[in-house]
């Protein structure tokens, strides 16, 4: 089923997409089975602040190097921006970026007077400006929940602003709003790049392999070595000429499929590029499987096997030996939905027990709709089941209940703000900003290490547990995790169908 | 009309929400998109405080609500609320999606308030103000929706000695912390009681209920906070004393505090003025005790200081920096960056106090949100000497293009971490000094 539309000037959001969900009480293999069946999603009765699909499209046209951004709102939806010319900067030396550029970040700094009469004229002038001080290779328009809702023409604006300046004006629409998986805008970002950058293919490159992923470690330049080619990373570290070339690439790959699903898929259906579709190496089988679809997919079976021997020769006794220290441990996973399910198999893989997982959202399946990406699947096969599986989408009070009852020995956590209440219980936690860290044979050893080395320097998180500052009442404390789920089932199946029936929502009161 | 920034070095009106995580145990509730929070809490970094951050209840508006009012679920939310987070105040912000569909949140706090909880709400959508004006929004709306029900304990003008300090924007100033604990100090040694309202050397909401008692208010800030005294002025009779920038160092520090005697006295405060005139002395003594020994570095040390500095902040950290290192540092001024949206009529007479530092020279102020564009016109200029520049994150990859020193000390910067560390007062004086001969120092390697 195609689900890709670059004729469109926006791509649906994940719920009526790929039906995706917010909310889910029960096991990792029931949330497969349902998954399977057109799962029903839950909505929340009490909730905190969830994050935005606009900051997740900046993350990734922010890192491009020789773009700029500008972000059509009050300068409000902006704010966390610095963060990404921080992270520009700090990791340039991880991709071979001497010298990283300062990041040019521009507001339209809306008023009331345009929520009024309208921000089109203000965001022409604010594109005009921001090429004539920067002279970037492309610029970027992201949309906000102010801008959408007013109903500025922002496909239009850029147009004729990229007619009149020569270089393409990328308009992405990511209203807030719009969605409650803030990943949506992720696929945002690439649906304006697959339609408005790539360029047909010259050529099909066998020595080239683009590579979805943020900031992380260059790791995929010594995978590909044998296979005869190099990574293309896209979207961090990239430049314009990198990425309309991608669709040149031999095939394309994933760090993260709740990352890349669409723009892999967009590559693959509109350009040609054969996405690899079994879900990333995380955990031994699943590397073993990655490898061969690699192999296999470059016409080089025997390098991926003579690779999978060599690594295996080096890594798995030191992953027993990991094992037989962390036998016994438990875990509670949380972060978001592909990188969650992968932390899953890894402890798995490790020895250790998961005792549960708060995933902030579910794809039932990805854009290229094959079930052998479906990493959670896998982990179940792989490893069994997975007890107390919640799919949350960074509620923190459902996490804080949910860790003081199950108390594991550890909280590997993917996201920001997360790691803390693990902290305050006592528990000692993990957040690994890396999402390379983690994959292959090696990467079990690294965060197989990692773990361990948590786990035994636990004296901080035991004083601070002594002197957390706790603002949850003993009332919810004492309360299931899912108190506030109760909520009227809404079946999001077909793409046709809209956002949540509030509506229905609106019985749910505890 | 509003024009486009580069490089923002402050947020939207939500971002006031800080204001509310400042004072112990009160709790945001946004009515907002879903992306609100997490944008401020990028912004401030390492703002959580008591129940911020994550932990801030949020109706996350859908195309639903947008579409047909979110105020159902905002009650859904504040009733569950009540039962999830054990918290003292309970303030209410709207965002751009509530602006602009015209939610009523003023009745749903009402309602609420009606019940007996300690319920505000006040409108903060994005496009309206930014946080600098709408810190100002957020507590007169605490104090009329949540002070005032306390008057009958709390007569207006009762306490000859006591009095509302407003200053720091708590986490816009990076120093807020630090600073409004100094202040406190200070203006006890003088005899007064205080209430500084925001952080942990308050005392919470029961310091809010007192407000009224005040004998008088005591500004220090260029703008920032001024329609809050005017409004108590009105509400209360209560006179305020207006500073014009943050004090740093021994100058502006004793000007400062004598203002303040001043004020005390025309209005009837009957603190024993010749100690308070002691506790001045004595604190200056100390001060200048380290200048003193510190004076011999500063006049010697061979291997290169800078001699001039370039300052990109507010409008009271430009002044109080700018005052303070001419005359008590050495370090000359030179073309200065105000970044904080200040309103036009302001220009003139903020740049006529700073000329009033010295009969020597004028230090040009550029006042300007675009901060991306002050950086460009720093970019055309030419100085001799060892330059540094004080300022955001941003700043610091500008001083690495230029050559220059760089102190990291306004947001926003991931580049530095500040718990309680005070810029204002005498000792924040000397800790500015020792952050900048730090930095330099660090350079030798």
């Amino acid at each position: 089923m195609a689900k890709v539309n670059l004729s469109a000037t926006s791509v649906p959001i994940r719920e009526t997409r790929l039906g995706s969900i917010t909310g889910f009480d029960g096991t990792a293999d029931g949330l497969v089975a349902e998954s399977r069946c057109g799962i029903k999603d839950k909505v929340r009765s009490f909730s905190q602040c969830l994050g935005c699909s606009t900051s997740q499209a900046a993350c990734m046209v922010i890192l491009v190097q020789d773009a700029a951004v500008i972000s059509h709102g009050p300068v409000g939806c902006s704010s966390c921006f610095h963060e990404f010319a921080f992270t520009y900067r700090v990791n340039s030396p991880l991709r071979g970026v001497e010298k990283p550029t300062q990041r040019k970040i521009y507001s339209t700094n809306l008023d009331e007077n345009d929520t009024v009469f309208g921000g089109a004229a203000k965001l022409a002038a604010t594109i005009r400006e921001a090429y004539e001080r920067t002279r970037p290779s492309v610029l970027f328009v992201l949309t906000t929940c102010a801008a959408g809702i007013i109903g500025d023409d922002v496909e239009s604006v850029c147009e004729e602003a990229e007619e009149e300046i020569g270089v393409p004006v990328v308009a992405i629409f990511c209203e807030g709003f719009r969605s409650r998986v803030w990943t949506t805008g992720f696929d945002a970002s690439y649906h304006g790049i697959a339609r408005k950058l790539v360029k047909p293919a010259r050529e099909r490159r066998t020595d080239m392999i683009n590579v979805i992923n943020f900031w992380g470690s260059d790791i995929f330049k010594d995978w590909f070595a044998p296979f005869g080619a190099a990574p293309n990373y896209i979207t961090p570290y990239s430049t314009l000429e990198k990425l309309s070339h991608s669709s040149e690439a031999a095939a394309t790959i994933q760090a993260c499929p709740t990352l890349g699903s669409y723009l892999a898929a967009a590559l693959e259906q509109e350009y040609g590029v054969p996405e690899i579709k079994t879900a990333p190496p995380y955990g031994i089988a699943q590397t073993d499987r990655w490898f061969r679809e690699l192999g296999k997919m470059l016409g080089k079976p025997e390098v991926a096997e003579k690779l999978i021997a060599e690594k295996k020769a080096e890594y798995l006794p030191k992953i027993a030996a990991l094992r037989e220290k962390l036998k016994g441990k438990s875990a509670y996973v949380t972060g978001g939905a592909a990188h969650g399910h992968a932390l899953l198999s890894v402890l798995r893989e490790l020895g250790m027990s998961a005792k549960g997982a708060s995933i902030f959202h579910h794809d039932p399946l990805y854009d290229n709709d094959e079930e052998q990406g479906d990493i959670l699947a896998h982990g179940v096969r792989d490893y069994g089941d997975v007890p107390n599986f919640r799919v949350c989408n960074k509620q923190e009070f459902e996490l804080v209940n949910a860790l003081n009852r199950i108390r594991p020995d550890v909280l590997l956590a993917r996201h920001g703000g997360m790691t803390l209440w693990g902290a305050k219980l006592g528990i000692p936690a993990i957040l690994v900003g890396d999402e390379h860290y983690s994959m292959g044979y090696e990467g079990l050893v690294n965060y197989g290490e990692r773990i361990l080395e948590t786990i035994e320097n636990d004296e901080f998180v035991k004083n601070l547990e002594k002197h957390a500052i706790n603002p949850y009442t003993k009332w919810w404390l004492d309360q299931t995790p899912t108190r506030f789920l109760e909520g009227a089932c809404v079946q999001v199946t077909d793409s046709s169908v809209q956002t949540t029936d509030t509506e229905d929502r609106r019985g749910v009161t505890a | 009309m509003s024009h486009l920034i580069e490089q923002e070095r402050y947020t939207c009106a939500i971002g006031a929400l800080q204001s509310v995580v400042a004072i112990p145990r009160a709790v945001p509730i946004l009515h907002s998109g879903p992306g609100c929070g997490s944008m401020i809490a990028g912004f401030y970094e390492r703002s959580t405080g008591y129940a911020g951050g994550s932990t801030s209840p949020c109706t996350n508006f859908t195309e639903r609500d947008v579409v047909f009012g979110g105020v159902d679920r905002l009650r859904e939310i504040i009733d569950n609320t009540y039962k999830v987070l054990d918290t003292d105040l309970q303030v209410i912000l709207t965002g751009c999606t509530a602006g602009i569909i015209g939610d009523d949140v003023a009745s749903v706090a009402e309602d609420f308030r009606a019940e007996g909880k300690p319920i505000v709400a006040v409108e903060t959508p994005g496009f309206k103000a930014n946080n600098y004006e709408a810190h100002s929004f957020v507590v007169n709306a605490i104090i009329d929706q949540y002070v005032r029900g306390f008057e009958a304990d709390n007569p207006a003008r009762s306490e000859a000695n006591t009095v509302n300090l407003f200053a720091s924007l708590p986490y816009q100033d990076p120093f807020w912390k630090g600073n409004l604990a100094e202040y406190k100090r200070l203006i006890e040694g003088l005899g007064f009681k205080v209430h500084i309202l925001f952080g942990p050397k308050s005392d919470g909401v029961s310091e809010w209920q007192k407000i009224p008692r005040a004998n008088f208010n005591i500004l220090v800030s260029p703008w920032h906070g001024l329609p809050i005294v005017e409004h108590l002025q009105k509400l209360y009779k209560q006179p305020f004393v207006k500073f014009p920038h943050i004090p740093i160092g021994a100058n502006e520090t004793e000007r400062f505090l004598h203002s303040v005697l001043d004020f005390a006295k025309d209005n009837g405060s009957t603190i024993d003025f010749n100690a308070a005139e002691a506790f001045i002395q004595r604190e200056s003594y100390a001060y200048y005790e380290e200048i003193d020994n510190l004076a011999t570095f500063l006049l010697e040390f061979r291997y290169g200081l800078p001699n001039h500095v370039h300052i990109f902040h507010d409008s009271g950290y430009v002044l109080g920096l700018s005052k303070f290192l001419l005359h008590e540092v050495g370090i000359i001024p030179k073309e200065q960056y105000v970044t904080d949206n200040t309103p036009e009529r302001l220009w003139e007479p903020l740049q006529a106090e700073l000329d009033s530092a010295s009969g020597k020279r004028s230090i040009p102020i550029t006042f300007d949100p675009d901060a991306g564009n002050s950086q460009d016109k720093f970019r055309k200029l030419k100085h001799n000497g060892r330059g540094l520049i004080i300022g955001s994150g941003w700043e610091k990859e500008l001083a690495k293009e230029n050559n220059c020193d760089f102190l990291s000390a306004a947001l926003p910067t991931p580049y530095r971490l500040v718990l309680t560390t005070n810029y204002a007062g005498f000792s924040g004086g000397l800790r500015v000094i020792e952050d900048i001969y730090d930095a330099v120092l660090y350079t030798y390697k």
